[in-house]
């Protein structure tokens, strides 16, 4: 088993441990940007398709790679975007008043 | 600067980035830090992403630029979606991010001169497989929620057996792929079968279910990432995807809690799941039903009022009319609150969201738990396209088919009002004795005309 693997075991599962503890203190009340938000940071495979489509090895993993990296990209946009549009909508009673 | 620097430098960013990716979460767990959260988020991608041009693996930049634009060109718009439509948005994008993670693992396999190793292959095939079915899933559960397919349930008899032959099919192709790593012909073909069993595990769930399957495929999305990080040696998309995943999983196991279904049932894809209305007593039984103007005298004479709202206010679009309502009710010294049940709508959240963007502020949306106590002391319960969540036999009624799910204790109340278009039952053809009861009034109609005609009523007197 390579080393690698290990290492990466760690991570994932800190990382999901971590995860859980975060996610269980968000309010029901943001469940769907907390879905639109997570959705965007997975996104962050943009960084490994942009190399795949950079490497340029083969015609097939550009064309792959390319596919990958407007996918990605129009989540990591997309999500952002909307994520902060669903936030400014909510306001509480208070701060509508003043 | 050397290669090696360039790496660490790169390496630096990714952590940084994972840094704020964490706070971004944190922050996201209250309304006032909420947005601090998206920013957070957005410097640590870009972040990532800028330095990640930087790489000197790359050689041409032509594609990465026009594919960048062709992805900012989507996002944009599928950004800009009206709230109703977040349900659709949210599975669309859960079929773009298991797209990507897919095409990268199909990329890597082919990559490189040397075949990879068994190890590699079992990582790269395993990680396609959920990359492949969550995609054709989150198509098929956008397409449902888009109305472009069919709500209901699509069932056939042996429907199990089907799908997780095809599944065994898929996991069988891997394994004899990890047996052989260089028996390239049987890559695509594990591929095809992973998408096909992807249609099969969302086609027979139906739109009642959709709030535990977009959490399901959010968590299949994210672990389809996370395993991307470790086929590329990855920590960033390891952490990435292990956050999103188990964002997903959280969201799943409360979307089960509130359907009262086992987690191993919905894991499965619902796979067996309740069918048909329960043959109930079939005797005549007696509905009152109410006028807009006698609702709204007995609205106006309230002093608590509970608004319930359902996937039904989505569709007719009422979350506006129900502000409105809102304000005159609140105008009056009518007390009135929003009780939201975990699963109402088609995804978590759904209704909390839209009653934000029709500008009610969030302080007056209490969930189930925190309003259910209060019920015998409201004077109406105003139920909007909602019934499942508010069905009394959920408590009562063995035989009924979502007995034990927790519901809205609304029939304590001391009137019950009930806006839906006719007696025939939604599609889950559950009936709801509560329409029956002595305190409950059924307000017959369109929900959008029917809470406007209330308004200028309320507006009149």
């Amino acid at each position: 088993m390579p080393s690698d693997f290990i290492s990466n075991l760690y991570v994932f599962i800190l990382a999901g441990f971590v995860g859980i503890e975060l996610i269980k203190r968000v309010s029901p009340l943001l469940h769907t940007p907390l879905m639109s938000l997570t959705n965007a940071l997975d996104a962050i495979v943009v960084v490994a398709a942009i190399i795949i489509a950079g490497r340029h090895e083969t015609r097939l993993t550009t064309v792959l790679g390319a596919i990958a990296v407007a996918a990605s990209f129009s989540n990591m946009v997309g999500g952002f975007f909307i994520t902060d549009r669903m936030l400014r909508m909510f306001k509480s009673g208070r701060s509508k008043q003043s | 600067m050397t290669e090696l620097a360039l790496q660490q430098y790169l390496d630096f960013a990714y952590i940084a980035a994972v840094v704020l990716f964490i706070l971004s979460l944190k922050w996201l767990s209250s309304p006032a830090s909420a947005r601090r959260g998206v920013l957070a988020g957005e410097i640590g991608a870009a972040m990532a992403v800028a330095a990640t041009l930087f790489t000197p693996e790359l050689v041409q930049y032509k594609w990465i630029i026009i594919t960048l634009i062709i992805g900012a060109g989507v996002g944009i718009p599928l950004g800009m979606v009206k709230m109703t439509a977040v349900p659709q948005r949210t599975a669309l994008s859960h079929a773009f991010g298991a797209l990507s993670a897919a095409m990268i693992g199909i990329a890597e396999y082919y990559v490189g001169t040397a075949p990879v190793t068994r190890f590699q292959m079992g990582e790269i095939g395993l990680e396609v497989i959920i990359g492949s079915l969550t995609f054709t899933g989150s198509l098929i559960a956008a397409g449902k929620l888009q109305e472009l397919l069919p709500q209901r349930p699509i069932v056939y008899r042996g429907q199990n057996i089907v799908s997780l032959s095809v599944l065994a099919g898929a996991l069988g192709l891997a394994i004899a792929l990890v047996l052989n790593p260089a028996n390239t012909i049987l890559f695509p073909i594990m591929v095809v079968v992973a998408l096909v069993f992807g249609v099969l595990l969302v086609t027979p769930i139906g739109g009642a279910d959709m709030p535990t399957v977009i959490s399901l495929l959010n968590s299949y999305a994210g672990f389809s990432a996370a395993l991307l990080g470790f086929v590329l040696n990855s920590k960033v998309l390891v952490v990435a995807g292990a956050l999103d995943g188990s964002s997903g999983f959280i969201l799943s196991v409360i979307m089960c809690k509130a359907m009262n279904r086992s987690f191993t049932n919905v894991m499965f894809g619902a796979f067996g799941q309740v069918q048909g209305p329960a043959a109930g007593a079939q005797e005549e039984r007696v509905v009152r039903s109410a006028s807009p103007e006698e609702a709204a005298g007995i609205l106006s004479a309230a002093s608590r009022v509970v608004v319930v709202p359902g996937y039904g206010m989505a569709v007719a679009q009422a979350q506006h009319k129900v502000r409105e309502l809102y304000d005159v009710l609140t105008k009056r010294g009518v007390d009135v609150r929003f009780a939201i049940h975990p699963v109402a709508g088609r995804m978590p959240g759904h209704m909390n969201v839209l009653l934000a963007e029709a500008d009610v502020p969030y302080d007056r949306l209490m969930e189930m738990d925190d309003i259910n106590g209060d019920f015998p002391q409201v004077d109406v319960s105003l139920i909007i396209g909602a019934n499942d969540v508010t069905n009394p036999a959920a408590k009562t009624d063995k035989s009924s088919p979502i007995y034990g799910m927790p519901v809205l204790d609304v029939e304590k109340s001391h009137t019950v009002m009930v806006i839906k278009r006719s007696m025939n039952p939604g599609f889950a053809g559950i009936d709801n004795p509560l329409y029956y009861m002595n305190q409950t009034l059924m307000l017959f109609g369109d929900a959008k005309a029917f809470v406007s005609n209330i308004v200028k009523e309320l507006g009149h007197g």
